[in-house]
């Protein structure tokens, strides 16, 4: 008997999240609630449409010849949440040929996670803060979750591509982008590093859902900042 | 032969053979594009002179200055020259660049009317030579009967060819300068005799035939007159690249001089003439620098066509369009690529000349072109959005491997096969009519033959399909006999002497039936199978004119075969009802999915369907979903679009995909991979067409406010590019409402 998923939403085509043409799938559902989310509607662990694996890979496989150099990843809400689905669907899909991406906070059951890991080609780690204090406050999650994460990561192998959203006098400082390196600096495996920056594209949905957004008085995030910060970066991990 | 010196020798020496030339002599290229020149000071002070020229004509309107007096033809004007001693390729269809000339065979009306559009009144001396001549228009009105006058004016068919040329039809204007003019009359004429001789029965057939031949040689010898009028003798072959290209153009010029046809394509001329390139490179007489400032200098002069149209025209066909399509790449039957460096000469236009709609670029894309041309394209395409795609791997088995693109999405080969254009037929108002017993929802007209009203408040989807098997036989047969009678006109009042002589004696006809509103047809019938759909009746004429939708449907688009299966059944069954038709000059039937702009028009003349489409409000472009209905990303849409099979509409199916630049890629290089990697996926399940653009619609929102900041923004609309700001306010806005593929 295979796990039920609780899709929130299919998007056929990414290629922001993570190499090549993708298909992201986000999963409903998430632990967090990070004052500048874009997917408020994923929060709810309530909807989203059930598929079982298979029914996703088939779903999958109708875009097999678009992906060839990409593949897909999955993201949410937080995909960890439902691990078992979708350690399933990545075990299915690597049967196919097919590249595997998990785009997560790193939140959620480390046996779990470990077993998904194994199936996984690649992590999109979001490390949102990298304190106990904000993350708590901005995220309302627990940091050392995402650090035990982390270290699961690194013992295991797999290849690592860190992101963090930036976000005007949260976290735009240089010394932001240093304690980030610092964090890192013994991890083998990061072989990205994406500063995104802070946007507000999602007020509408905000706005449609009837709740506030909490970042709504914060200017946008310059590319021009963000190009600054890239700077301290080593080349290989831009 | 001089002319000749150093190809290799083949079946194209004895006949007339391009095709054997080509495969004999080219060579393929698959570098990438960095040995590309950048425009000469030349080239860069010509454009100007272009561009002030054209700066010009928008002010005056759309139009710099129509010649009232004299009727279009090859040798009807003096030369006419941009700057004439540092032109390379001379030619212009009047006596001055961008003046128009008024072209009244296809309709005196016509004319006038687009005369006096734009502030000009056709000459007494023309209105009195047409009064005792009969043009295509008159032919065809003298035939018409109700039923073809009655779709016509309220909408089922639209955009028909006859009140202007016909188009859609390619000269081989590669023979001018392989053979020389007086080659190609001795060949005609010879065929001229073979027939007079050889035929037993002197029938209407043969003797149209004769005439035909008769008119396609006294052309030709025209042709040569109005080179000579430039100076140049091209009763002999061209001698090298530049003549090569001269030649060609005014092969091409000539046929633009007598016709003012829909879509006038070039064909597939830039690997044809790479063979004359490379020769002159290896002999050492060309630069790669010159190379390029040929190829631009005779872009520019294509950039340069202008024909006289009326607003109504440009309703369906915004943007003032030629069509000068332009087939590049594609791959041999023998699996060599056909890119060569003039390939890439030809896209590199689009730098050194800035982006354009003109000539009409369509990369023939196979998944087994070079990588370096792939990224070459895909990166015109993030940079310019003024190429489209074809499937050259689906033609390639039915055509051969020298057939070009007329207009958008139309494949021929060239010189050996042509097509009697035919617009579009309406079928989502096929669907209304059929609920309305055959009467017209807006006006209250019967239209087709008369049957009760659908009965029931709610429609049944079996039921609904019933009805449409009652009309759709009608329709395809009222719409064949239309296009049957507009041919024979044209072909009797308008036929096209010029390009008719670049093609063989004997020729495959196509004709080429359409479809417009397909997505709104196969929402309206999921809506009906899938939701409840009430029919709700107009007080007054008892009609259903709207509907309202209670539940949820799958829509075309999201790669749902629930739907989309839809979508290819409609398609299938109407193409099997055009198939039994007999056509004109055993034509046969072809069918697109492909609207140009006209789905604005087509939209506004039908009522509101059951998809939650209001009346009036436009459809989707060509055989693309409605926009904002897509719910599964880019690729799903695709998905759908290629599920309709070529097999049936070997017409083409056209589908224009936009995408924000952030959401194709973080990087230009990231950008470029993964347009090359959707082509290729595209394409390998058998889609036919796309056009691509990439860009923020914020950027056509600010070119709609300020257009005069924008004069080379290009976009790809349906099956051809349009320069933006030469759309009207209308098309536009219906341009930026459509749907661009964001990232989540």
């Amino acid at each position: 008997m295979s796990a039920i998923g609780k899709v929130h939403s299919f998007q056929s085509m990414g290629a922001v999240d993570g190499p090549g043409l993708r298909c992201v799938v986000f999963m409903q559902g998430c632990p967090l609630r990070c004052v500048y989310c874009h997917n408020p509607d994923t929060h709810s662990f309530e909807g989203g449409e059930e598929y079982t694996p298979e029914e996703m890979l088939q779903k999958i496989l109708r875009f097999k010849s678009y992906i060839k150099n990409g593949g897909v990843t999955v993201s949410g809400g937080e995909p960890l949440m439902q691990a078992q689905f979708v350690k399933e669907l990545f075990a299915l899909l690597k049967e196919n040929g097919i590249h595997t991406a998990l785009d997560t906070a790193g939140i959620g059951d480390l046996t779990e996670a470990k077993e998904l890991l194994e199936v996984t080609d690649l992590v999109l780690l979001d490390i949102k803060f990298l304190d106990t204090d904000s993350y708590q406050k901005h995220c309302g999650g627990d940091f050392e979750q995402v650090l035990r994460f982390l270290k699961l990561a690194e013992e295991m192998e797999v290849p690592l591509w860190i992101r963090q959203v930036i976000v005007p006098e949260l976290n735009d400082g240089e010394e932001n982008i240093t304690a980030l390196l610092e964090l890192l600096k013994n991890c083998k495996n990061i072989k990205k590093i994406e500063l995104l920056p802070f946007r507000k594209l999602c007020l509408p949905k905000y706005e449609n859902m009837g709740i506030p957004f909490p970042l709504a008085d914060t200017p946008e995030m310059p590319q021009a900042e963000i190009d600054k910060l890239y700077e301290l970066i080593p080349e290989k991990l831009k | 032969m001089e002319q000749w010196r150093g190809f290799n020798p083949g079946n194209w020496q004895e006949n007339i053979d391009v095709r054997d030339f080509i495969q004999k002599n080219y060579t393929p290229y698959e570098g990438d594009y960095t040995f590309l020149s950048g425009s000469t000071d030349r080239t860069k002070d010509l454009l100007k002179k272009a561009e002030d020229l054209m700066a010009l004509e928008r002010q005056y309107g759309g139009v710099l200055d129509i010649d009232t007096h004299t009727v279009t033809s090859l040798l009807n004007y003096k030369p006419g020259y941009l700057d004439k001693k540092n032109e390379i390729i001379v030619g212009f269809q009047t006596d001055r660049p961008l003046k128009r000339g008024v072209n009244p065979f296809g309709g005196i009306r016509m004319t006038r009317s687009a005369c006096e559009a734009y502030g000009y009144r056709l000459s007494d001396k023309i209105e009195s030579e047409f009064q005792y001549r009969t043009t295509h228009n008159d032919g065809v009105f003298r035939v018409y009967g109700k039923e073809t006058r009655a779709a016509r004016s309220c909408g089922l068919i639209t955009g028909l060819p006859d009140a202007y040329g016909r188009g859609r039809i390619i000269g081989d204007y590669r023979r001018v300068a392989l053979y020389g003019i007086d080659k190609l009359i001795e060949e005609k004429k010879n065929d001229k005799d073979n027939l007079s001789r050889s035929c037993n029965i002197m029938d209407s057939f043969a003797i149209r035939q004769l005439e035909e031949l008769h008119q396609q040689i006294n052309f030709l010898g025209m042709l040569k007159g109005m080179a000579e009028m430039y100076g140049y003798d091209i009763s002999k072959p061209a001698m090298n690249a530049k003549e090569a290209v001269q030649w060609l153009y005014f092969a091409y010029l000539g046929a633009i001089k007598e016709q003012n046809g829909a879509a006038m394509s070039l064909g597939r001329t830039s690997t044809f003439l790479d063979i004359y390139f490379e020769r002159d490179i290896k002999e050492g007489t060309l630069t790669e620098t010159e190379a390029q400032e040929i190829i631009d200098d005779f872009v520019l002069k294509l950039r340069m066509a202008r024909h006289l149209r009326t607003p109504e025209y440009n309703e369906l066909f915004g943007g003032d369009p030629m069509w000068i399509t332009e087939a590049l790449g594609g791959v041999g039957e023998d699996g060599r690529p056909l890119v060569t460096k003039n390939t890439f000469r030809f896209m590199h236009t689009l730098y050194n000349l800035k982006p354009s709609a003109e000539p009409n670029l369509t990369v023939l894309w196979s998944k087994d072109l070079p990588e370096n041309f792939k990224k070459y394209c895909a990166k015109v395409s993030c940079d310019t959005d003024a190429i489209q795609y074809e499937n050259d791997d689906i033609m390639r088995p039915i055509y051969g491997d020298d057939y070009a693109i007329a207009c958008c999405v139309s494949a021929m080969k060239v010189g050996k096969q042509m097509q009697f254009f035919g617009a579009r037929a309406n079928l989502a108002k096929l669907m209304l009519m059929a609920l309305n017993g055959g009467k017209d929802e807006n006006r209250n007209m019967q239209v087709g033959p008369v049957h009760e009203q659908y009965p029931d408040e709610y429609l049944d989807y079996d039921k609904v399909c019933e009805y449409l098997d009652i009309y759709r036989p009608w329709l395809a047969r009222m719409y064949a006999n239309t296009m049957n009678q507009i041919h024979y006109m044209h072909d009797k009042y308008a036929y096209e002497k010029t390009q008719m002589a670049l093609h063989d004696t004997e020729v495959h006809r196509f004709m080429a039936f359409g479809i417009a509103g397909m997505s709104v047809l196969a929402d309206s019938l999921s809506a009906i199978k899938y939701a409840k759909v009430r029919c709700i009746k107009d007080k007054d004429t008892g009609l259903i004119t709207d509907f309202e939708t209670v539940g949820e449907f799958p829509t075309f688009g999201n790669d749902d075969d629930r739907v989309d299966s839809i979508a290819c059944e409609q398609v299938e069954k109407f193409y099997e009802e055009l198939k039994k038709q007999k056509l004109y000059r055993n034509a046969e039937a072809t069918l697109s999915i492909l609207t140009i702009t006209s789905n604005v028009v087509y939209g506004k003349k039908t009522g509101s369907t059951p998809d939650g489409r209001k009346k009036g409000e436009p459809f989707a472009p060509g055989a693309n979903p409605m926009h904002g209905r897509e719910k599964n990303g880019a690729l799903a849409s695709l998905n759908s679009v290629a599920k309709l099979s070529y097999d049936v509409c070997r017409d083409g199916i056209s589908n224009t995909f936009s995408i924000v630049p952030q959401a194709l890629g973080k990087n230009e290089d990231e950008r470029i991979d993964n347009l090359v990697n959707l082509l290729d996926g595209y394409f390998a399940q058998k889609a036919h067409h796309l056009n691509v653009n990439v860009l923020n619609r914020e950027v056509l929102q600010a070119a709609y406010e300020e257009p005069e900041k924008y004069p080379n923004l290009t976009i790809r609309v349906s099956g051809y590019a349009v320069n933006f700001c030469k759309l009207s306010k209308e098309q536009q806005r219906e341009v930026i409402s459509r749907t661009f593929h964001e990232a989540m």
